[in-house]
């Protein structure tokens, strides 16, 4: 089941949140919407359910256009970021809802709910009420109830956002193995990248009611396509074009950007690298940060434990760096 | 779309013309009473020496009952939100009493209790002391029926400011009663001047359980509210919605101050 | 209940334990005392007169046709206000929390106007405004429809005193419920009234009881709006608190007394149905 949203605009108020926005979504993939705050994604979500209507534009799901269609006459499965669990009904009056309403025979209700208690490993707790349970369970169920209608898609609006750390990562790693053996279409607002880069098979990155760039989580870390991906997906140097270091690259824009892991240090001079003083050493475990000065500038630079034994880098030791890779956007956003 | 808005259109409509129907029209209807021969009639009724009198026994049992409830109201809120014992429930319930019982049946109580047959009357009478049908009797009815409130208000408050503001004061060598003055009493300053708010409003405003212990005797025991009732049933119209306007501007007055207070607050309470 | 629950503090001096006892004891004296004499006292007067006067003759008082009627006329009119204001309070609850227009916060505040307007003076109001010449009285005079006087007046003046109970107790919940859990039942296909009677109503029968049952104590109770608005007599619109305020007058203090308990009586049941209803409520919430 594809999702096709053709130029879709939509202003609240005087406030444009989305601009003529268009995405396909290729059947049975996992897409991540990824932005900050007020870009959009949300609204593109709900746009999608149809809890909100385009200004302008289309939404076709599975070659119908919805555009329109009550949310109830979609077919669409939605999953809250604050669960909206009914708090009234047991977990399992919770799943066996959208059956209930469909006005399935109790047999198949039951075997269903049975089901989805056993996808989403609450066997045991069926009988509770969501007040019981734990945050990681609540948004469980959440997906359970919406599953049990078996929808076309499955839209999540920041699946995860109101749990802690550690229970994120954990539900993370199981919604993408729950889809790879359901292979729903789905879609799912976040605003944390590494949750994006691990879950999705495809990411979109919003800023400002706009797409900047769609592809998959290698492409959108290596091919960074706008000054505003390179800066919001992974830690970047940015330093401006005038600055009198790598002069010998071509580069465009009032601002160049070097990933910290390349940028290489030196012990000696190679003729094609720039001074630079330690400024701090920080120990991040499995790697280290080195905090670096050249002239009025700071960078920051990534190595691994193995080279730092090697390098022995000591604070205020002068060593010289030369980045591996050096980015840099035309003004049109081209990125080079 | 358009269909849900005319849903909504017509719960409005509905829903305001029962609230005017039922509270609104009534309560403009008293300004309208008092005035609409003009102020004349009006200052010639709260000039008659029974007008003031009620005036003046309403303010003085005010003044009574009000600090009073209000030492206790803290006192009572203080017990239960920042102590643990067992049957703290059933405290809160009773505090809550008063507002179950018929204002009625509180002052039967009293007449009971202080009245010529009652448990004290015999040695009030031996020290020809007068609680019934005089102003102690009126005061304890009245006190009776608005203790509740001040505690009401406060516990909460007092239990959502928590004691680490108390605990910060009391090791910087703070005295019990300088941490009372100086840390609890300005963190809980709205919640308490609502309660007090509330307590006033009641107090003044109470009609039952007073004309049981007052015996109703227009220009000696008559409040302001068994004034209007006295004055309406003797056909003294004008005179009874002079009394109730009054009562109603005290109403209004208590309304807006309650608005403000819950807007500093955020709390709105039954 | 004069027992105070103390624990001393470990390695603590005696000196430090007097002071702590003579810090606690102030409050706790108070809040004790001034139960006692202003509360506790004087309802063990009510309970101990009436059982003074032994259960045959309790009965036989309390259970006299008057009596009877007075009940009848106080609980019967305190039901349909109730159930009146139960359905009218929710729809007010609702149009004040979900919808906006002009005025609303004003409305809001007007709800309060039971609790603020002294109970004599609603009572001359509603008399006047329901009169059948009033201003929303003589709508209905050409029916022949008389409200003020009748069984009816005490009827609107029920609905006066209990209308916030409902609106207030139900506000705070509506306004915690997520709009969420709506839409979620309209992404699982529920129309609009399958909405509102699985997933809106359930939540908020206990809290609406709850201001239904506060509401019922208070119309129970009360005296002041009533006796102005009714014409007080037996057997037509006579409620029972005024019957205990008449015993009174006419020295009838054995009546009164009876009849005092039996209300007494019964606003204690209430406050445990209260209690029970608040509880139910609670059962939903999030810790």
């Amino acid at each position: 089941m594809s999702i096709i949203v053709d130029n879709v605009s939509k202003s609240f108020g005087s406030f444009q949140a989305l601009k003529d926005i268009h995405l396909e979504v290729k059947p049975n993939t996992l897409v991540a919407l990824l932005g900050p705050s007020g870009s959009g994604k949300s609204t593109l979500l709900r746009t999608i359910a149809g809890l909100e209507n385009p200004d302008q534009g289309r939404i076709v799901i599975n070659g119908k256009d919805t555009t329109g269609v009550d949310i109830r006459k979609r077919n669409i499965g939605f999953v809250f970021q604050h669960y909206a669990l009914f708090k009234h009904l047991t977990i399992r009056e919770n799943i066996a809802f959208g059956l209930r309403i469909r006005k399935s025979s109790e047999a198949h209700i039951k075997e269903r709910v049975t089901e989805l208690l056993n996808l989403i490993q609450l066997e045991g707790l069926g009988n509770r009420y969501p007040s019981q349970l734990s945050g990681g369970q609540r948004q469980r169920v959440a997906l359970a109830r919406a599953l049990a209608v078996q929808p076309e898609v499955l839209l999540l609006d920041e699946p995860f956002g109101a749990l802690d750390a550690k229970v994120r990562k954990e539900l993370r790693a199981w919604l993408r193995r729950l889809h790879d053996d359901v292979h729903i279409t789905s879609v799912f607002v976040t605003h944390d990248q590494e949750e994006a880069m691990e879950v999705a098979d495809e990411i979109v990155v919003m800023s400002n009611g706009k797409i900047e760039q769609i592809g998959s989580p290698a492409e959108i870390y290596d091919n960074p396509a706008s000054p505003f991906v390179i800066k919001f997906i992974g830690e970047v140097n940015i330093l401006p074009s005038h600055a009198p270091l790598f002069t010998n690259n071509n580069h465009f824009g009032e601002e160049i950007f070097v990933r910290p892991h390349e940028l290489d240090i030196l012990l000696e001079d190679d003729g094609n690298s720039s001074r630079a003083v330690v400024k701090r050493i920080i120990h991040l475990g499995w790697e280290i940060q080195a905090e670096l000065a050249v002239d009025s500038w700071e960078l920051t630079a990534h190595l691994t434990r193995e080279k730092f034994d090697r390098l022995q880098l000591r604070h205020n030791q002068t060593v010289y760096i030369k980045p591996s890779r050096v980015k840099s956007f035309r003004e049109d956003s081209v990125a080079v | 779309m358009q269909k849900i808005k005319s849903v909504e259109t017509w719960l409005i409509i509905v829903a305001l013309a029962y609230l005017a129907l039922i509270l609104i029209i009534p309560a403009i209807s008293v300004f309208y009473e008092a005035f609409h021969k003009g102020v004349q009639p009006f200052f010639e009724a709260i000039q008659t020496r029974e007008f003031t009198v009620a005036v003046e026994l309403t303010v003085i049992i005010a003044l009574i009952a009000v600090p009073l409830n209000t030492v206790f109201g803290l006192c009572a809120a203080w017990v239960i939100a920042r102590n643990n014992f067992k049957g703290k429930t059933f405290l809160v319930s009773l505090i809550d009493l008063p507002f179950s019982i018929s204002p009625v049946v509180a002052g039967l109580m009293i007449v009971l209790l202080y009245g010529r047959n009652g448990w004290f009357g015999p040695f009030l009478e031996s020290i020809d002391a007068k609680i019934v049908f005089a102003l102690p009797g009126m005061t304890l009815a009245t006190i009776f029926v608005t203790f509740p409130f001040v505690a009401r208000e406060v516990i909460p408050v007092l239990e959502e400011v928590g004691t680490e503001q108390e605990e910060a004061a009391r090791t910087l060598g703070a005295s019990d009663w300088q941490i009372f003055w100086r840390v609890t009493l300005p963190s809980i300053r709205w919640g308490l001047l609502y309660g007090v708010l509330l307590t006033n409003a009641r107090a003044m405003g109470e009609f039952g359980a007073v004309a049981v212990v007052s015996g109703s005797i227009i220009g000696q025991t008559a409040t302001l509210p068994i004034f209007v009732e006295l004055a309406y049933k003797n056909y003294q119209t004008e005179a009874a919605f002079s009394a109730a306007v009054v009562l109603g501007l005290l109403g209004a007055l208590t309304l807006i101050f309650k608005e403000i207070l819950e807007r500093k607050t955020k709390i709105k309470e039954v | 209940m004069v027992n105070i629950p103390y624990e001393p503090p470990m390695e603590v001096n005696t000196n430090q334990i007097s002071k702590f006892i003579s810090k606690i004891s102030i409050p706790w004296t108070i809040t004790i005392g001034y139960l006692t004499i202003i509360l506790l006292v004087p309802m063990a007067a009510l309970i101990l007169k009436s059982s003074t006067l032994g259960f045959g003759k309790f009965w036989e008082i309390a259970t006299s046709d008057v009596a009877i009627s007075a009940y009848q006329v106080t609980f019967i009119t305190a039901i349909f206000a109730g159930l009146i204001n139960g359905l009218m309070g929710t729809l007010l609850a609702w149009v004040l929390v979900r919808y906006d227009f002009p005025g609303r916060k004003i409305f809001d505040a007007m709800i309060d106007i039971p609790f603020a307007l002294p109970t004599a003076v609603a009572g001359l109001v509603l008399a006047t405004v329901y009169s059948p010449t009033g201003w929303i009285g003589q709508f209905f005079t050409p029916f022949g429809i008389k409200i003020a006087f009748s069984q009816l007046g005490v009827f609107v003046a029920m609905l006066f005193i209990s209308l916030p109970f409902v609106v207030r107790t139900l506000q705070p919940v509506l306004q915690e419920m997520e709009r969420e859990t709506e839409e979620a039942s309209w992404a699982l296909g529920a129309t609009d009234w399958q909405t509102f009677r699985l997933v809106i109503l359930p939540p908020l029968i206990p809290p609406i009881l709850t201001g239904v049952a506060l509401g019922f104590s208070r119309a129970v109770g009360e005296y002041g709006s009533i006796v102005v608005i009714a014409s007080n007599i037996p057997f037509q619109d006579l409620i029972a608190p005024v019957l205990v305020f008449q015993r009174l007058e006419e020295y009838d203090y054995v009546g009164a007394t009876v009849i005092g308990a039996v209300l007494l009586l019964i606003s204690l049941v209430l406050l445990l149905v209260i209690n029970f209803l608040q509880k139910w409520g609670s059962n939903y919430a999030e810790n």
